[in-house]
Parts: structure tokens; C-alpha cells; sequence
């Protein structure tokens, strides 16, 4: 299973992947981009051609008006809830709210949900997304326990369970780490958090759309998204699905406002997704983010999965024949995303990432990646590492022309 | 349509609206998505207009699906 040929084609001696003025312009270039952990790039030609029929034709407001553009605008906001419902088995669609990205989403759930008193489980390798929520919510008298993962960035869901006091309101935990891309133990946490009636959140702004999901396998009650990774929409669209065994009283919005519904009532509406969704959504993104949705559930995110694993093997195993590369993480790609952390001995990593883009035109992030946890879990605080991170469209050709650039570099120290 | 033996149903919020419209399609029941009428609701947001002789089998299909509603209306 591979991307469609003319994507595969998109390689080093020139991209084919030729569609409209932005493309015209990368034609002829050696440029790789491998920071899709940051932002997946390129989207599919249609993503783009959605939102320009949104902008030239549909317009209106989502959720507002009665007249046939704000309805056409609302269903294709409905079209992007359904797709990920369906992506992530949600039987509802509107339990499905939209909001940025996935640290609104992951506020939205920590700042929602805790009070004083109430007691967090969490891990050691997430983001500052989840850790900075968490820490402000501490001075407020929220209990946070951070339960410490292996230098491989892996998590015992023992250790989970061991945390579990009587206040302990709920279990947070990345999906794969932004930093190493080790997957974690998603489902077995899920259980424990049944177990002992504890809600859990999920993290999946490094897998949605990369790697099977399912909420009800996984015991998942919040799930927060992001639109502009590996579901292949524009940056500014995100969310956070809201299982059933949340009750909606006790999730506080972070915006209340205007929602096109109730409004004779000076108060929030207590049903999805108005009550999260305050304010005009952003339906030109929304658009992209259906499309990017259909355009991955067409494929199936199974051969998403194993284009990105191949791909992962690749560079995994060419990193460990350069000498003076040291890998972290699993080294093993169907343990992880297809995001790979290295070092090379001797260099700072902002003097290999700065190599790469001026010398080779490897786009990649270096650094502490919003994550100083993880890093001290691997042992790369505070200097950190290169961060090489694929996505479906990313091509073999790229990854071996990628790893020569590295070698290059590596042997000229 | 015209006004005779249609009915209305009324939603909380216009994405509860399209999915309604979506499960009729689905079931063969033509609906039309329409602004709420004033004169059922001051609640802005849409209503599905269908024939009245299907507002048992439209109850049914929203409550199995557990779809919030407010009123089913004969026009």
C-alpha cells in the first residue's frame, strides 16, 4: 500500500506533485521536509481546492443563519465531525467539538474537568500541552502525579495503576511521544481507568490520523486532536471528542458566547457541541479538515500506518549505520510514530538541524520539542535532539537522500 | 413542498438538524432543511420539514438514534 503515484513521484530530482501556483514554485527543488510532527506538510491538492470552494462559494457562517450558503456551510462542518467519528469509531458525531487545535482541546479537558482537590495521573513524556495545564491547575489545588517512563520513553501501565488514590478524578496521557514517537499503552491504561470508574483523556495530536484509533477498544472518555498533523488539514483546526460517561455539567466550557442555538437564554447550552463550540467556527479550515478526513479514510489509515513503518525502518536502521548517530527511543518502528530523535556525538543539535536545512534543505526541528519531560526521561536535557518526523506523504526516495545529507554532515565534523 | 400535510420537526442547534436530515436520507424519508418558523420557536437555527404521515416513523428514527428534539409541528 503506498500513496497515490503521483505523490510517490514527488521525490528528490524534482516534485511532480504539481497543482496550482504554490506547487508550480517548489518544482526543481531538493527541498524534504521532515517536521510533520510539527505540522504535516504537504496536504493533498484537494484540501487546498476545498478551501477555496469555501472561501468563493459557501462562506457563511456554520451554525447561524437558515439560508442555503450557511446551510451548506454547516453541513460541510457536520462532514468533517462525521469523518472523524467515523475515523476514531464515535458512534455520535456530535460528541465531537471543534475548537484550535489540541492544546485547546487538552484546556478544554484538564481546566474543564479539575478541581480543586481532585487528583491527575499523568506520564513523564508529555507535552507541554498537558504539563503546563497541569501545573497551573496544581496552584490552584489540583493533585498531579507524574508517573516516570523508561529512558525508551515506554510506559508500565502498572506504575498507572499504583498512582490510583480515592480522590483520583482522571488519567491523562500522550498517545506517542512527539519527541521519540514510542507508542503508549493506550488500551491497557484504558482498562485500569475503567477499572477503578476513573476518566480518561488521550492525547492523539501525534497519532490521529497516523494510527488506529478506536475510543471504545481504547476506553477513551476525551480524545483531543489536531486538524493540521497526520489528518491533513490546515493549521487552526482541532478538538476534543466527549464520551458519553462524561457529564456535561461537570466539563466547563472555555469560551461561553454566542453558539446560533438558545439564544432567547443568557445561558451556556448544556448539549454538544454548543456548549464547547462558542463563537464562529473556523469553516474555511473545517472544510480542509473534512477533506483531509476523506481523503484518509479513501486510503484507510491501516495503509497510512504501514507506508509510515516502512518508511520508519528505513531511516531507523540507516541512522544506526552512521557512525556517531545515537538514536533514541524504541528503535523499532512498529513500536513507534514515524518520529525519530538522534544525536550526533560531538555536534550541538541546533548545528545539525542548521546544517541540514542550509547545506541539504532538510527541514526538521532540534531542540527540547515542548517537551522538557520527556527529554530528561531519555536523557537529553537539556540540549536535546534532531527530530526527524515523516508523515504519509514522505517518500523512500527522501528518507535515503535524507540520510546521505546526515552522513555528509557527520563525516565532515 | 407545499404547506399541506408537512410537518416540522425542531432541533437545539443546527448540527443536531443535518444529522437528523442525514439518518432521514439514509432511511428514504425526504425532509428539507428549513429556517426555524417564527411562529413555533424563537429559537434561531433549522427545522426539518417532511410529510406529516411520517412523524410517527420520524419519532421512532430520532429517538432510536437519540437525537434531541423539540416539537414535532403540522404545518
Amino acid at each position: 500500500m503506498h500513496p497515490p503515484a503521483r505523490v510517490r513521484l514527488a521525490g528528490l530530482a524534482g516534485r511532480c506533485y504539481n497543482h496550482g501556483l504554490f506547487w508550480d514554485a517548489k518544482v526543481g527543488s531538493p527541498m524534504i521536509y521532515f517536521d510533520n510532527a510539527a505540522s504535516g506538510w504537504p496536504k493533498p491538492p484537494e484540501v487546498l481546492q476545498a478551501m477555496a470552494h469555501f472561501m468563493e462559494r459557501v462562506g457563511a457562517n456554520p451554525g447561524r443563519s437558515g439560508h442555503r450558503l450557511a446551510v451548506e456551510a454547516a453541513r460541510i462542518v457536520y462532514e468533517a465531525r462525521e469523518g472523524l467519528a467515523k475515523l476514531f469509531g464515535v458512534a455520535d458525531p456530535l460528541r465531537i467539538v471543534f475548537g484550535l487545535n489540541a492544546t485547546e482541546a487538552l484546556n478544554l479537558a484538564l481546566a474543564g474537568l479539575l478541581m480543586p482537590g481532585d487528583h491527575v495521573i499523568t506520564s513523564s513524556m508529555e507535552h507541554n500541552s498537558v504539563m503546563r495545564p497541569l501545573r497551573a491547575l496544581e496552584s490552584r489545588g489540583v493533585i498531579v502525579s507524574i508517573v516516570h517512563c523508561t529512558p525508551e520513553g515506554g510506559l508500565d501501565p502498572r506504575a498507572i495503576e499504583a498512582e490510583i488514590r480515592p480522590t483520583t478524578r482522571l488519567i491523562a496521557l500522550i498517545h506517542a511521544s512527539n519527541v521519540v514517537g514510542t507508542l503508549m499503552p493506550v488500551a491497557e491504561v484504558g482498562r485500569i481507568a475503567r477499572r477503578h470508574s476513573l476518566l480518561f483523556l488521550v492525547d492523539a495530536a501525534q497519532t490521529a490520523g497516523a494510527y488506529p484509533i478506536d475510543v471504545e477498544a481504547g476506553a477513551i472518555d476525551l480524545l483531543a486532536f489536531t486538524g493540521h498533523k497526520a489528518l491533513l488539514g490546515p493549521q487552526g483546526t482541532g478538538g476534543l471528542y466527549i464520551g458519553p460517561r462524561i457529564d456535561t455539567a461537570e466539563l466547563h466550557p472555555l469560551l461561553r458566547g454566542g453558539t446560533g442555538s438558545r439564544s432567547e437564554e443568557e445561558q451556556q447550552p448544556d448539549f454538544l457541541p454548543d456548549r464547547y463550540e462558542s463563537g464562529t467556527l473556523n469553516g474555511v479550515g473545517l472544510a480542509g479538515l473534512a477533506t483531509g478526513v476523506r481523503y484518509l479514510l479513501g486510503v484507510g489509515v491501516a495503509a497510512v500506518r504501514a507506508h509510515e513503518v516502512a518508511l520508519t525502518r528505513q531511516l531507523l536502521e540507516g541512522l544506526e549505520r552512521i557512525p556517531g548517530v545515537v538514536v533514541y527511543g524504541t528503535r523499532d518502528a512498529e513500536r513507534q510514530t514515524a518520529t525519530v530523535s538522534f544525536n550526533v556525538e560531538g555536534m550541538e543539535p541546533s548545528e545539525v538541524g542548521l546544517r541540514l536545512d542550509e547545506e541539504f534543505e532538510v527541514m526538521c526541528r532540534v531542540g527540547l520539542h515542548c517537551s522538557p519531560g520527556a527529554h530528561r526521561t531519555i536523557g537529553t536535557y537539556p540540549a536535546g535532539t534532531v527530530r526527524w518526523s515523516l508523515g504519509y506523504l514522505s517518500t523512500a526516495a527522501e528518507v535515503d537522500a535524507a540520510l546521505d545529507a546526515l552522513e555528509t554532515i557527520v563525516r565532515r565534523r | 413542498m407545499g404547506e399541506q400535510g408537512m410537518a416540522v420537526v425542531l432541533f437545539p442547534t443546527t448540527q443536531m438538524a443535518i444529522r437528523a436530515e442525514q439518518l432521514f436520507r439514509a432511511e428514504g424519508i425526504q425532509a428539507k432543511l428549513i429556517p426555524t418558523p417564527r411562529h413555533l420557536s424563537s429559537a434561531c437555527g433549522l427545522a426539518l420539514r417532511f410529510s406529516s404521515a411520517q412523524s410517527e416513523r420520524v419519532r421512532r428514527l430520532l429517538e432510536g438514534a437519540h437525537i434531541p428534539y423539540g416539537d414535532i409541528c403540522e404545518l
